[in-house]
């Protein structure tokens, strides 16, 4: 018998708009159920639809059953018992999900008083077990320590330590992993195990992610519209989708194992999702679908089966077994006929750079304290090639990408931008240096000012730098069609565009000058994996037309992979390993884009593989330890520590060995060197692992 | 913590000095404690000596130079001494006598207010929207408007009506105590009582002034609170709204809001002022009304002085209450 039981659920946002629209899901105990879908999708409601969180106002009928118990309509108060016992949540920002005021071990031990009636002193000895048990070192003490002493993949841990507190039978978890940096994600994933074993729940792994699903989940549903499109266990709907938008979904992620393919893409999924609860059309997908015909607009398509346990809601399913059809792979822009690298002039060089940031309060402006997010960067980006810039979250990408743009002197080292020296620039010049280089920002909602219409956006640089009047009217036209939007968007205001609009609006302001060098930072990450697509072909399409080159900074390695020629990878200020995308993917000489590279969940089932997840979180940027910064989390030179590792095993020499080998991680920062000097392809470590 | 607390209150003892000093070179510039030339618009006689010896031992003399004056009152606070009044006396003496009755009279008000805003203004944000909540907000923002010497003579009118209705009378309204309390039927108890129902009224109008100030405030912090997502965290816990609200959202949104407990003071103190007025206590508030008056400029730059240091220990009161609150200020200290 299934655990949770949800049938026929719909959800009503108020004024009037249906977010769910009739889903069915039964989880059995110890299973986890993923289910996918794009932000409007509905899947967060259905969250908060179990757990009866739903916002004032918000109305959900159906059934919500859990181990036969129904669950909708029931008091708050009758509820109340039921959360945090029986079901359980896990909330995506942990930076906001627990009470500052509160210790941690207080907030997990109030769990417990509610439901078993321990005492205090009880409660809390169970917290600090429990803490014990998600992998948070030296809980007893930590089990009294506020939120914010706590890293984000900390305080995700104290949640997942919340949730499992009374053996609960079912867990509902919304994007658990969303807001954490790669390598915590990995070690979540970890925990969620560790829960789901622990307690035998059902989990409902609520995620955009599909490496996520695949990596976690048994079965998966894929949401689109408030509806469920397609479900059926992980394997069987990841090798074989047989819904259009599950296919293009899957084929327009991009991959970590599959390099950046010449003259031919998959075509991207056209539009956008529809927003939540938009116009009932029978199919949802259909105005965005490949293969639509006048079948799909009679009726809402009842999921058919189409393997064992596997259900996917479409008319048309008959043209939907090979996935290669619907979405084909369409023409490549053809690269640009381009010199080789050696020959191209750069036109971004920087050497040695640093940025420290003094640590705030007056009384304790000392040199020691001070957070070193950019300390010794050297790079070079030729012209017509993008560079990728990946790394955590605090490694000092962003600082990197300021300290270009301020085209100011530096702290130290030196800036280049097109052959001139930054620091020598007289403000005319500088002004004049702007129009080349250009910047995206992450989120277009914040980077566009609300209040003005798309055109004056786009008007605006041009005014600025005085281009005739005259040429003004042609040139924003010209842009839009540049983006691919539609003359008629000129005279919207951001907010009557969709994320994906938005962000190509971002990129024609920034074309606007006809720059040589764009910044991205992270240009996609707010966007919808569809729609992400779309923008990551629109870039390689100007860059191919324009002979433009990228600094293209994210956290997403995949996405990386499919953009660049080149790619930098950061670490705590510095840069660890650079050179071409191919050989840094493909045989990593850092430990550390090993790690990075390992803890991406792949979205494939098949390759759910026994990863070693990083320990320990990245380090503090105001006191980095002595020697190579990366020696903490470092499984090389652990492996040193170890000397049974070692080849030499055993032995008194071999000990001796690792113990200088180690000496030499403790004692001096690596500098870049390539350790096969045919292949593009440098990094920071003592230990590179030799030529195979 | 406790650096924290010493810099913050190394910070306001510098305003305090500056607010003082500003205070008595206002008061001594402007106040004029000799009798003008006669004439139609000659002012109220002072009660004052006019002998301009006697102003000049009392460092009253508006002839002398006012830097010359600042000097020696300036002198006088630094060792304890707050000179002296217009008769002659000292004024530290009955600064401290006055200063007692005015803390007896708003103690209790604002505590109540403070208390009884936030729970209300708590209580109308998890509300929102309801009745109760329109009901809470009307009746905040018509306490906002009606000023302390209306609101105080309409709570003696409302007494006056309940008592004559009732035949019995239930609070005072003149003074601290009636003479003779303490020596009815019922000794020292009946002398307690009799103190309190002097104090009923004007504790309803502090705490009506304070309350509709903090009502409004919590019912906005508390709404920014109410959709947080730890509150909802709380309730997957297993927490019903209420107490979820109770135990996560009323301290968090407390915190902001003790930033308004400094600057509330300076208004409590005004309040003061009407409500001893109108209420026949003899506390500061009356004594500056008198004194200011009178030319009396000792004693307004004393109690000038009082209230100063007032707002800063009520700076510092808010300080030490945000670092009890809040953590994350503790651990920036």
């Amino acid at each position: 018998m299934s655990v949770l039981e949800i049938s026929g659920l719909h959800v009503v946002y108020p004024p009037d708009v249906p977010v769910v629209r009739g889903l069915d899901l039964a989880v059995e105990g110890g299973e986890v159920v993923g289910v996918v879908g794009e932000s409007g999708s509905g899947k967060s409601a259905l969250a908060l639809a179990v757990l009866g969180l739903l916002p004032a106002g918000a109305r959900a009928r159906g059934s919500v059953r859990l181990r036969g118990a129904e669950l909708l309509g029931r008091s708050d108060a009758e509820l109340a018992r039921v959360r945090g016992r029986d079901l359980a949540m896990v909330f995506q920002d942990p930076l906001s999900a627990l009470t500052p005021v509160h210790p941690v071990g207080d907030q997990i031990a109030e769990t417990i008083q509610i439901h078993a009636g321990a005492t205090r002193r009880a409660a809390r000895a169970r917290a600090v077990e429990l803490l014990d048990l998600v992998g948070i070192p030296d809980a007893a003490r930590r089990a009294r320590a506020h939120p914010h002493e706590f890293s984000g993949g900390m305080r995700q841990r104290v949640m997942i330590a919340m949730a499992i507190a009374n053996d609960p039978v079912a867990i509902v978890a919304d994007e658990p992993t969303t807001a954490l940096d790669v390598t915590v994600q990995a070690q979540i994933l970890d925990v969620l195990r560790v829960a789901r074993d622990a307690t035998g729940a059902a989990i409902v792994l609520i995620t955009h992610d599909l490496g996520v699903v695949a990596d976690l989940a048994d079965r998966v549903v894929v949401m689109y519209a408030g509806r469920e499109v397609e479900s059926g266990p992980v394997g069987d709907v990841y090798r074989r989708p047989r819904m259009p938008y599950t296919i293009g979904l899957l084929r327009s992620l991009p991959r970590l194992d599959a390099p950046r393919e010449r003259g031919a893409r998959p075509a991207p999924i056209g539009g956008a999702p529809p927003p939540a609860g938009g116009p009932p059309t029978p199919c949802p997908f259909r105005p965005r679908c490949p293969i639509g015909g006048p079948e799909c607009d009679r009726a809402a398509p009842a999921a058919v089966l189409v393997g064992a346990g596997h259900r996917a809601a479409c008319v048309r399913t008959a043209a939907t077994l090979d996935a290669g059809r619907v979405f084909p792979a369409v023409p490549a822009p053809p690269p640009p006929r381009r010199p080789p690298r050696a020959e191209r002039p750069a036109v971004l060089r920087i050497s040695g750079l640093a940025r420290h940031f003094p640590p705030r309060g007056a009384f304790a402006r000392r040199a020691a304290g001070a957070v070193r997010a950019v300390d010794g960067v050297s790079l070079e980006v030729r012209a017509g090639e993008t560079l990728g810039l990946v790394g955590e979250s605090g490694c000092g990408k962003t600082t990197l990408l300021m300290e270009i743009l301020r085209l100011e002197r530096p702290q130290r080292g030196r800036i280049a931008v097109f052959g001139r020296d930054v620091a020598a620039l007289s403000p005319k010049v500088r002004k004049a240096l702007r129009r080349d280089l250009q910047v995206v920002f992450q989120d277009p909602a914040t980077s566009l000012d609300p209040r003005m219409r798309v055109r004056d956006i786009l008007t605006q640089p041009l005014r600025t730098h005085r281009v005739a009047r005259a040429a003004v009217p042609r040139r924003v036209a010209e842009l839009l069609g540049l983006v691919g939007l539609e003359q008629a968007h000129a005279d919207r205001y951001p907010a009557a565009l969709s994320a994906g609009q938005r962000q190509r609006v971002a990129i024609a302001r920034a074309l606007a000058l006809e720059p040589r060098l764009l910044l991205l930072d992270e240009p996609v990450a707010s966007l919808d994996v569809s729609v992400q697509a779309q923008i990551m072909d629109l870039l390689e399409d100007l860059r191919a037309g324009l002979g433009l080159a990228y600094v293209f900074v994210a956290h997403d390695l995949a996405v990386v992979r499919r953009v660049a020629d080149r790619v930098a990878v950061m670490y705590a200020g510095r840069i660890v390993e650079i050179g071409a995308a191919d050989a840094v993917y493909e045989s990593p000489a850092h430990p550390y884009t090993r790690a990075l590279l390992d803890a991406v969940p792949a979205p494939d089932p098949a390759g759910r593989r026994g990863r070693r997840t990083l320990l320990a979180d990245p380090p503090d940027p105001s006191s980095p330890p002595a020697g190579c910064p990366f020696r903490p989390r470092c499984p090389r030179y652990a492996a040193l520590a170890a000397p049974a590792l070692l080849p030499a095993a055993g032995d008194e020499l071999g000990a001796r060995g690792g113990a200088v080998a180690r000496a030499r991680c403790e004692r001096a920062v690596p500098e870049l060197a390539a350790p096969d000097p045919a292949v593009d392809r440098s990094a920071a470590c003592h230990h590179p692992p030799g030529p195979p | 913590m406790g650096r924290f607390l010493v810099r913050r209150l190394a910070g306001h003892a510098v305003l305090a000095v500056v607010a003082a000093s500003l205070a008595y070179l206002l008061a001594a510039a402007s106040l004029h404690p000799r009798p003008d030339p006669p004439g139609p618009a000659a002012g109220p006689a002072p009660a004052a000596p006019a002998d301009r010896a006697a102003l000049r031992r009392l460092n009253l003399d508006d002839r002398e130079p006012l830097a010359e004056r600042y000097r020696v009152w300036a002198a006088g606070i630094v060792r304890g001494d707050f000179g002296r009044t217009l008769r002659g006396e000292p004024v530290a003496a009955e600064l401290w006598r006055r200063l007692w009755v005015s803390v007896r009279l708003l103690a209790a008000g604002s505590a109540l207010g403070f208390a009884g805003g936030v729970l209300l203004g708590a209580y109308a944000a998890a509300r929102r929207g309801t009745a109760a909540d329109r009901l809470v907000t009307a009746g905040s923002f018509l306490l906002l408007a009606v000023p302390v010497f209306v609101l105080a003579p309409l709570l003696q009118i409302a007494a006056a009506a309940v008592d004559q209705a009732t035949g019995v009378q239930f609070v005072e309204w003149v003074g601290e105590s009636s003479p003779g309390a303490a020596g009815g039927a019922f000794g020292a108890l009946g002398a307690v009582g009799d103190r309190v129902r002097h104090l009923a009224l004007p504790t309803v109008v502090v705490a009506l002034s304070q309350l509709a100030v903090y009502c409004r405030y919590q019912r906005g912090m508390m709404l920014d609170v109410i959709g947080a997502d730890y509150v909802r965290t709380a309730r997957a816990k297993g927490l019903r709204r209420r107490d979820a609200l109770l135990r996560h959202g009323v301290r968090t949104a407390l915190i902001p809001l003790t930033t308004y407990f400094a600057y509330t003071v300076g208004v409590l103190l005004l309040t003061g002022m009407f409500t001893e007025q109108v209420f026949g206590w003899h506390g500061l508030g009356e004594w500056v009304v008198d004194a200011i008056l009178r030319g009396d400029v000792n004693v307004v730059a004393a109690a000038n002085v009082v209230a100063a240091v007032a707002v800063l220990l009520a700076g510092l009161a808010s300080d030490a209450l945000r670092g009890l609150l809040d953590p994350r200020v503790r651990a920036r200290a």
